[in-house]
């Protein structure tokens, strides 16, 4: 099929893999992303910080948009995981982690970014270490060291014969597995959602450069698809800021838990 | 007709398998909310978190199965 395309003119069709993701650097050590990332935390931090410097009893525009988002990500994600008397602690980070993530996957929906930043693993695989650091910190910072591990390893309402395959399971489920699936999930979401992106806008952009007049056709259902497929990932973008910030939330209130 | 194997189509051609499970996982769960929202329309918004819950957890297979694609292609 390729080679048949070919033979009717027109280059060969590079399809998009992780080298559309290489950008030239702007200054030495500083790329697309890299900009990108320091830009959403200028974001996140100036848009708090002014939303929470004049707070009026009536809400302005602001106010009411920060006010939206500390609501929505204290009752819709804070109180559904975490136990309501140790919850306060735990606002600022859940919800500054939020934005960040949502601002940063948004990166890929605004016109003249066009990329999400979260499609680079490194950045992912950072906030995903915080969040292992986090929670082991607080559980052993609440239960002690042993206690923690004890409580988590070696349930007490669980059988003794059944820890022989229970132990190892929660070791590597709990210890290893859920910093690598929180960075792969947020990553290889955004970075599949910008590879289709790229595919059908490519593939629109090689169909109108075709030199027969039938070909030229099929590009506008691509563009098409392109347009929809970009609302579909708005929908995925927004969800993965919630569901990491969910399920660092989950691993805190679990780790402070006592007990199953 | 000669058919050549490469890696990158045999890596396309598991990932392929490797989505099945995660999507009849998906299906699975969205399924359960459905007929749960029928059978109690007001305990919707309840099943609705659950579903994204359980639905992060096994979407996590078919990205992983993604990833490798990339690491094996």
């Amino acid at each position: 099929m390729g080679a048949l395309v070919v033979a009717e003119g027109g280059a060969q069709f590079v399809a998009p893999g992780p080298q559309s993701f290489l950008y030239p650097e702007i200054l030495p050590g500083v790329t697309k992303p890299v900009l990108q990332i320091a830009l959403a935390v200028i974001l996140v931090g100036a848009f708090y910080v002014i939303a929470s410097g004049r707070l009026k009893l009536v809400p302005g525009k602001g106010q009411f948009i920060s006010e939206y988002l500390y609501d929505f990500v204290r009752n819709g994600i804070g109180r559904e995981q975490i136990a309501a008397k140790d919850l306060r602690p735990y606002l600022p980070l859940l919800l500054t982690m939020f934005t960040f993530i949502l601002v940063n996957n948004l990166f890929g929906f605004i016109p003249f970014f066009q990329l999400p930043t979260m499609a680079h693993i490194g950045f992912p695989l950072g906030l995903a270490l915080l969040s292992w650091v986090l929670f082991m910190f607080v559980g052993i910072k609440r239960h002690g060291f042993v206690h923690y591990f004890g409580k988590t390893l070696f349930p007490p309402d669980v059988p003794k014969g059944v820890l022989v395959l229970f132990t190892p399971i929660e070791f590597v489920s709990t210890f290893i597995f859920r910093p690598i699936t929180l960075t792969v999930r947020l990553f290889a979401t955004m970075f599949a959602g910008h590879i289709m992106l790229l595919v059908f806008i490519e593939g629109g952009t090689y169909f109108l450069e075709q030199s027969v007049i039938g070909i030229k056709f099929i590009s506008p259902v691509a563009y098409v698809m392109a347009i929809g497929l970009s609302f579909l990932e708005l929908l995925i973008q927004c969800l993965q800021a919630y569901v990491f910030t969910m399920l660092t939330a989950n691993y805190i209130g679990s780790a402070l838990a006592d007990g199953h | 007709m000669n058919i050549t194997l490469t890696a990158p189509g045999l890596a396309a051609i598991g990932y392929g398998l490797a989505a099945i499970g995660p999507g009849v996982g998906v299906g699975l769960i969205f399924a359960a909310v459905i007929n749960g929202t029928a059978r109690q329309p007001e305990a919707q918004g309840k099943l609705i978190g659950i579903a994204w819950q359980t639905f992060v957890l096994v979407e996590a297979l078919a990205l992983l199965g993604f990833v490798l694609f990339f690491l094996a292609s």
